[in-house]
């Protein structure tokens, strides 16, 4: 890349075109409604010292204050980053990126890479910020056996509007694990929250990284996420959300480059209230023997409207796609659309897509309470075991971490 | 212990908007007695097991259910089960996302509950030699020939006959009720594991115990007889025939007659109520 672009007025150019450019999907966010507006402090600074009210919000989302079995933490508040250490620097580095992008001058070519910052006027408005905010994580080459890098961003002021833009990066023969939460001060009801993630991996690299979205519900949300895999790569994406939103939108796009690259998404939805949600995944699955599978299970509940996407696009030689979407409606005035989509640009592909939405058996109901349990214990353990995450690929310490972080947002989502 | 702990008096139930399916039905059964109930296909068998469940769409027109002295015609289906009443079902539906594990450990909770309450007279819930229920849930599966990891599967998705039936009568070991009805408790079982079945449901149910120490009571339903050779001493069977109990009477002489000649007979026996072998209800 050359070297003109290593400045964000070049970048700055091309999104200012692009401000008025509606994305494709989602209901049209007037992003004006909102302030940038940061308060003077964050109100956070060291995790020795949390502030009472925050501790909760901070574990809900995964979060682990005291830092055990971690390798470092990230935290922004609103516009303004809160504290940021790298526990074992020199395995995995995490830094606010406006830092990382004047410390490393290579990092520039891999700033708005992935997804092009005229992609829509939410990509374009995060360019034009005065600062930028988000976290660099770079796993070194070779780093393996490293604790996961904790993250948490959170809206701190009604009414705020959130932008971020992060890059993580693992180096050839690295293997990161990234566990991030989004969410709000508990005094925070309204807020808009805008997050462009790039994602890089490189030869023989594993990535898993497990986000837990825990909003209000007047919230809305626009994360823009893609990820660029070589080959050997392994990217596992673990995404829940179990509160209630106003409305988010978002659809994640890998790109399987590289010859084996691999990819996993797990989606699971619990739609509350009158969200609004419409989340997908697409991999384009470029190099030979690449692989996706894009999972996403689903209830909706209450007034909830759920579009659950799928999007996979064969094109290597012998790559294998699997779309699967499964849906539990539970209240009735609530709506679920599964739109999986599988394009096959090549003879040597296999894709294939299942999607089922359905209600709880009565049956099954009935016989929960031949065991002793009422209506509401029966309802709540088909629920929990619908939605309970899948681990079955995660390294065995990660897998019950993983568990342990959904069942505590599962909780306070209530 | 004496006294009755299940009683159903006139019970008439119909289903889908009127349709008659028991008639006039009377049954009784003591603490410590282990009755079977035969009859062919469609004869009410399984309603009158929903019924006394207390399960949605059986509509009892006239008559009474006493559990444990309690009229429970109109209680809940938990509230029947916490009092200690239990099925061991033959077709139970598929329960996705729920593990095994997860509803055997929920029977032992309940069960603990009931001694609680009050409703089970026992003084430890967990098996002899468990430790919790997670220990308990592995040491029934072991018992049960079920490899550690089918306690990982989601219940009743994709078992076999046999799985089935070893995985109600685990969940109902775990709950230990005071009266089990079991439905067609055979069906389906290979013939390894029938005597292993067979064995457990003797134990649940005291067979073995002397008469005096025995409080569980069972009611064995099923069309077959196969599984009771291995259960041993049956203190009663009753015989229904289009929904009403036909014949009721010592089980050796009930059982023989009807592996001889059938249901047909019974049929032709209610109809008449001519000549028959079956003892009592002869006139």
């Amino acid at each position: 890349m050359s070297s003109d672009k290593k400045d964000r007025e070049y970048f700055k150019e091309i999104a200012k075109r692009a401000l008025e450019k509606k994305a494709p999907l989602g209901n049209d966010i007037d992003t004006l409604n909102f302030i940038v507006k940061d308060k003077d402090e964050p109100e956070l600074q060291d995790l020795s010292s949390v502030p009472k009210n925050l501790e909760k919000t901070l574990i809900n989302v995964g979060i682990d204050i005291n830092e055990r079995n971690r390798s470092g933490t990230y935290i922004q508040e609103g516009n303004k980053v809160g504290f940021c250490r790298s526990l074992d620097k020199e395995k995995v580095e995490i830094l606010p990126i406006g830092v990382a992008l004047k410390k490393y001058d290579w990092l520039w070519d891999y700033y708005w890479k992935a997804i092009p910052v005229d992609t829509d006027k939410y990509t374009a408005e995060t360019e034009m910020v005065d600062e930028v905010q988000g976290y660099f994580i770079h796993a070194k080459e070779g780093a393996n056996d490293i604790f996961p890098i904790q993250s948490c961003l959170f809206l701190n002021l009604e009414g705020l509007k959130q932008i971020v833009h992060n890059i993580i990066i693992t180096e050839p023969n690295s293997k990161l694990n990234v566990i991030t939460g989004c969410t709000v001060h508990p005094h925070v009801r309204r807020g808009l929250h805008l997050g462009t993630s790039e994602f890089y991996l490189k030869e023989n690299s594993q990535l898993t990284f497990t986000m837990i979205h825990y909003w209000s519900e007047k919230t809305a949300v626009r994360p823009r996420t893609a990820i660029i895999q070589e080959k050997n790569t392994s990217f596992i994406n673990n995404y829940v959300l179990l509160s209630s939103v106003n409305d988010i939108q978002s659809n994640p796009i890998t790109y399987l480059n590289g010859d084996n690259a691999q990819c996993y998404f797990q989606t699971l939805i619990h739609g509350k209230g009158n969200s609004i949600i419409d989340l997908g995944a697409r991999s384009i699955l470029k190099g030979s023997n690449t692989k996706a599978e894009l999972i996403s299970k689903i209830i909706g509940d209450d007034n909830s409207y759920v579009v659950s996407r799928g999007e996979i696009t064969g094109i290597g030689y012998n790559s294998y796609g699997h779309i699967a979407c499964n849906g539990l409606l539970i209240s009735n005035n609530a709506k679920i659309d599964s739109i999986p989509r599988i394009k096959a640009e090549t003879i040597h592909t296999t894709l294939t897509h299942e999607a089922s939405v359905g209600k709880i058996g009565e049956d099954q109901i009935l016989y929960l309470k031949s065991r002793g349990l009422n209506e509401e214990e029966a309802r709540d353990l088909i629920i929990s075991g619908f939605l309970e995450v899948d681990t079955s690929n995660l390294p065995k310490e990660l897998a019950e971490e993983t568990k342990k972080l959904i069942e505590i947002a599962s909780k306070a989502a209530g | 212990m004496n006294g009755s702990i299940l009683r159903i008096e006139n019970l008439t139930v119909t289903v889908n908007g009127g349709k008659r399916i028991l008639n006039n039905l009377n049954l009784n059964i003591d603490y410590g007695e282990t009755h079977v109930l035969l009859g062919p296909n469609g004869s009410g068998k399984s309603t009158l097991i929903y019924t006394i469940l207390g399960y949605p769409g059986y509509n009892i027109e006239n008559g009474h259910i006493y559990f444990k002295g309690k009229d429970i015609t109109n209680l809940p289906v938990e509230e029947r089960v916490l009092m200690g009443l239990g099925v061991l079902f033959q077709h139970p539906p598929k329960v996705q996302g729920v593990k095994l594990k997860k509803i055997v450990n929920i029977c032992g909770e309940r069960l603990q509950k009931m001694i609680e309450m009050g409703t089970i007279d026992l003084k430890e819930p967990l098996i002899k030699g468990c430790i919790d229920l997670d220990d308990q849930t592995k040491k029934l599966a072991e018992l049960m020939k079920f490899p550690i990891e089918f306690l990982e599967r989601d219940t009743n998705v994709g078992f076999s006959g046999g799985e089935i039936k070893r995985s109600e009568l685990m969940q109902i070991m775990a709950l230990r009720p005071d009266l089990i009805i079991l439905d067609e408790p055979d069906s389906g079982v290979d013939i390894e594991n029938i005597e292993l079945i067979g064995k457990i449901i003797k134990e649940l149910l005291q067979i073995e115990a002397k008469p005096i120490n025995r409080i569980k009571a069972g009611l064995i339903i099923t069309h077959i007889t196969h599984i009771l050779q291995y259960i041993g001493k049956i203190d009663r069977a009753h015989v229904l025939i289009n929904g009403r109990i036909a014949c009721s009477g010592s089980p050796d002489i009930i059982i023989p007659s009807i592996m001889k000649y059938g249901f047909d007979e019974c049929q032709i026996c209610v109809l008449t109520r001519g000549d028959s072998e079956c003892g009592e209800n002869k006139k």
